[in-house]
């Protein structure tokens, strides 16, 4: 993982084969709420992403597709500082 | 986040790596990770803590929340071939028992290891005995595994 220069822009996670910016793309093929048609099935593929990330002291850029032939725990939660 | 960081030695010596993704930009990661989360682990977080500020992987993952503008919490994990083996999703108020990832872990490398010939029964555990699915075992898994 290589170090990422750090700017003022707050940069985010993208789906890899979607646009960073994919707002009209999400909209166009999207289902009710706007939610992507793209769902994570157990016994599917996982979607491959890169996300900018905070690793030992560094800015990184991580990859999902990186971590082939490796087993990958992905914990999502609701935020920094939150109390659970 | 602390309770996975307490048991990150035995996740790695599966051979597992861990990514967290929240909402949260990477400079709050690092005050988090600094300030509170260092305090509450024996090393701090050795993994790469993601940011998902726009949401675009917990949409393509289910678990954004688009009227609070966060990831619910979601636990995948995702095998060698990157194939999502087993999925958690919980709204915010109630914790995630890592424990249990662990056991689900060892159950579905087990099972990889064995290139399905082996099954893990309802309460498995590691070490207790797997069920090998066939036409023997039809009408008598009964003999061989009982609910406890």
């Amino acid at each position: 993982m290589a170090e990422e220069p750090v700017g003022c822009a707050k940069p985010t996670g993208t789906v890899v084969g979607q646009p960073p910016d994919s707002r009209n793309e999400l909209r166009a093929d999207a289902g009710e709420g706007g939610r992507p048609m793209v769902m994570v099935k157990v016994g599917g593929k996982a979607p491959d992403f890169q996300a900018p990330a905070y690793h030992r002291g560094k800015f990184v850029n991580v990859k999902l597709s990186d971590y082939a032939g490796k087993w990958v725990l992905l914990c999502f939660y609701p935020g920094d500082f939150t109390f659970v | 986040m602390s309770a996975v960081a307490g048991r990150f030695d035995e996740l790695q010596k599966l051979g597992v790596e861990v990514l967290s993704a929240s909402t949260d930009s990477v400079f709050v990661h690092k005050m988090w990770e600094e300030h509170e989360l260092s305090k509450m682990t024996k090393s701090g977080i050795p993994w790469p803590m993601l940011s998902d500020g726009a949401g675009n992987l917990g949409k393509v993952y289910g678990v954004y929340d688009e009227n609070n503008g966060i990831n619910i919490r979601g636990r995948f994990l995702i095998d060698p071939d990157g194939v999502v083996q087993a999925m958690e999703v919980m709204t915010p108020p109630v914790g995630r028992k890592i424990g249990e990832a662990i056991r689900q872990l060892h159950a579905f490398q087990l099972v990889r290891k064995s290139k399905g010939t082996e099954a893990c029964p309802a309460e498995w555990e590691p070490g207790k005995p797997t069920l090998k699915p066939g036409p023997d075992l039809v009408g008598n898994v009964w003999k061989v595994w009982q609910p406890e």
